[in-house]
């Protein structure tokens, strides 16, 4: 296992946010965290890159402990994460932002460039813009792109699809699949449960800070109770 | 014969216009101004504050300032994009005029030779200016830049570094009631003082830079105050509020080499000079380093400069640290020159007005916090001397509160803006994030 965070439990103050989280993601998966508004899953990525502490439970990443490290020793782990809300440096060019992807990085950063821009071609051709002036499809596509500039073993992607038309949530989407065909794991936490566990091998489904249910993707794609919550069959469900 | 309209009356046509009704205003503010910085009234001819301001000649100066205040709103407002293109072309002027590297060197050098040539045939008064209010003043602003500017962090206790400089002056030179570790000569305690500043921005910004924004602006708040009432009431160790006297001049012996600072201004000015020059260039280079680009990302955004692999705490509190040290380097050079130190010079309106040079050059800006601080040291006592203006000095935050909101309608980046700085500002604009880092986006704690 690549990632394995055992009893995990995190708290806001006295609110109790993660209440004994046990979840892995193993080398080169696609594993997808669904779950309704405040369930907890941008919470458990959070913790993961350290930007958040835990309060009880344990995280292992490739055998090392990351209980208390702060989030650039994380990163120079090799795990990438895309916060919520993409969070890319609005007023640094696209050129910019992806330097300061590579911040901790020696050495040439030329042959990842290329990578990332054949990636994303629309960022090659907009990268003396600023990136506050992008659409939100592209400032999505530049936040991912700076993480694979740290060229990260573990991507933690935190609802990509937020606030995009479907269309380039599909593009998105291919992009995600590309990049782990590259070899990088992937945690996604998504709310388009659909389109999620359509790309993922795994999935999780949280509640309230728990996770009540795990399987195989396909499997989760036709259990009737997560059809019923996250997929929208029943009137007046959904996350 | 057509019919007779009665013409609108010029009263009721001035009083819907908008230009008379801001006219109106302009001058009445300029008005409370001149009331304001008149004359006091007292018991005995309590209308006298009123009559004395209003009734002498200086209130001519202060219409005039309503006027050209109103002239230039009206302008904005009519020529608005006219004057930002020709003010785009002025502020871009001396980087297209210098190009070439090689000319920029020697721009650089004919402004040296002119610090350096110039202050000789100033009077007595001038270099003592050019020392206590300027010189001191611009290093003071540098250092704060780098806090400000640089990192983005709002530090409104800076004074208080600057009061530690000081006092670790005193304390060496064995000016204080307590006896120090070893007697230094006020030259070698130059690094001395610098250290203890740089520590004291270490101990206080390894804690508390994990908060953001207001929160921090409040913590260094309270330091500078801390500070201030700590020398106040230490008094066996401080002083007290008489402050303590006897801080020996530099000199130095070394090799050689003998020379004394005495009691003339100018050779203050070209030690200080020195510093300055020093630290331009060290920051000039800091600026374009890892760790500059570092401080631009936390600026912008810490929760995705920590995402990048930054490690956000560390760079934070170097740039206090080097901030702080800049600040102590100031107030013992400044201790050295007059002598003597006092809890009243750290007051937390010197903290402010600090912040106000910086803001008033250009945030980020090397040369704008140099002109900030000289052009807004510089005036004031400009004025003071002036006999037409009789500036007095407890208006001076006053005006500077005049012309910090004058500047944030009409020149919000400040008179000589980096080039960066001026992009975010831009983009904030348009709407494209805020306008400066110094907001609290998720709350006290990252």
């Amino acid at each position: 296992m690549l990632l394995q965070l055992a009893d995990l439990e995190v708290r806001y103050g006295t609110i109790p946010a993660l209440k004994g989280i046990t979840l892995d993601v193993g080398d080169g998966e696609i594993v997808t965290l669904l779950g309704a508004n405040g369930a907890g899953k941008t919470t458990t990525l959070r913790t993961i890159s350290g930007l958040q502490r835990a309060w009880r439970g344990t995280i292992t990443f490739a055998g090392t402990d990351l209980g208390h490290m702060a989030p650039h020793e994380v990163m120079a782990l090799g795990i990438g994460h895309v916060p919520e809300g993409r969070r890319i440096f609005p007023r640094m060019t696209v050129l910019e932002n992806l330097e300061m992807g590579a911040y901790r990085r020696r050495g040439s950063i030329r042959p990842d460039l290329d990578r990332v821009f054949g990636l994303f071609p629309v960022l090659g051709e907009r990268r003396k813009q600023a990136g506050g002036t992008l659409s939100g499809g592209e400032q999505q596509m530049l936040a991912i792109a700076r993480s694979l500039m740290g060229q990260p073993r573990l991507l933690l992607l935190d609802e990509p699809s937020m606030g995009l038309a479907p269309l380039i949530v599909r593009d998105i989407f291919a992009i995600i699949r590309q990049i782990r065909a590259d070899g990088t794991t992937i945690l996604l936490v998504e709310q388009n449960a659909t389109q999620a566990l359509r790309l993922a091998d795994r999935g999780y489904v949280m509640e309230n800070g728990v996770i009540v249910m795990t399987d195989r993707a396909e499997q989760l794609l036709r259990d009737p109770r997560v059809r019923a919550a996250y997929l929208g069959e029943t009137a007046g469900a959904g996350g | 014969m057509s019919t007779v309209r009665a013409p609108t009356p010029l009263l009721r046509r001035l009083w819907l216009s908008t230009d008379a009704r801001r006219l109106a205003a302009c001058v009445a503010g300029g008005l409370v101004l001149a009331v304001m910085t008149g004359p006091e009234g007292s018991g005995t001819a309590p209308t006298s504050g009123f009559t004395g301001s209003l009734g002498n000649s200086r209130v001519i100066g202060f219409v005039v300032f309503g006027v050209v205040l109103w002239l230039l709103m009206t302008a904005r407002q009519r020529y608005g994009t006219e004057i930002r293109a020709v003010s785009d072309r002025l502020s871009a002027a001396p980087r297209r005029l210098l190009p070439d590297k090689r000319v920029r060197g020697v721009f650089y050098l004919v402004l040296l030779g002119i610090a350096i040539g110039y202050p000789t045939v100033l009077n007595g008064f001038w270099q003592e200016v050019l020392v206590d209010q300027i010189g001191v003043y611009v290093l003071l602003a540098l250092g704060l830049n780098v806090v400000v500017g640089y990192a983005g962090l709002l530090d409104l206790g800076y004074i208080a570094f600057y009061a530690i400089g000081a006092y670790s002056a005193a304390y060496w030179t064995g000016a204080l009631p307590v006896h120090p570790l070893f007697h230094l000569n006020a030259f070698y305690a130059i690094p001395l003082a610098v250290l203890a500043a740089m520590l004291a921005g270490v101990i206080l910004g390894a804690p508390t830079l994990r908060l953001r924004g207001d929160y921090l602006a409040i913590v260094t708040l309270g330091f500078g105050e801390i500070i201030e009432i700590v020398a106040n009431n230490l008094q066996g160790v401080t002083g007290g509020a008489q402050g303590v006297i006897g801080i020996p001049h530099f000199s130095i012996h070394f090799l050689g080499v003998v020379y004394h600072w005495g009691l003339g201004s100018l050779p203050y000015y070209y030690l200080l000079l020195g510093f300055i020059v020093v630290v331009l260039i060290a920051f000039h280079f800091l600026e374009n380093s890892r760790v500059g680009r570092a401080w631009v990302a936390i600026r912008e955004d810490e929760v995705a400069a920590e995402s990048s692999g930054i490690n956000v705490l560390k760079y934070k509190v170097m740039a206090f640290a080097i901030g702080a040290s800049t600040s102590g380097l100031a107030g013992m050079v400044e201790a050295s020159k007059i002598g003597f130190v006092e809890p009243g010079d750290f007051t937390v309106q010197l903290s402010i007005l600090i912040l106000v040079l910086v803001i008033f050059g250009g945030m980020g800006s090397l040369p704008g916090a140099v002109i900030g601080a000289a052009v807004l040291q510089f005036l004031p006592q400009y004025l003071r001397v002036h006999p037409l203006f009789g500036f007095q000095q407890q208006d001076l935050y006053l005006y500077l509160g005049a012309i910090l909101v004058v500047m944030m309608i009409f020149r919000p980046v400040g008179v000589f803006p980096s080039r960066r700085r001026k992009r975010e500002l831009g983009l904030a604009e348009h709407g494209v994030g805020s306008a400066d880092a110094m907001e609290s986006t998720t709350g006290p704690i990252s």
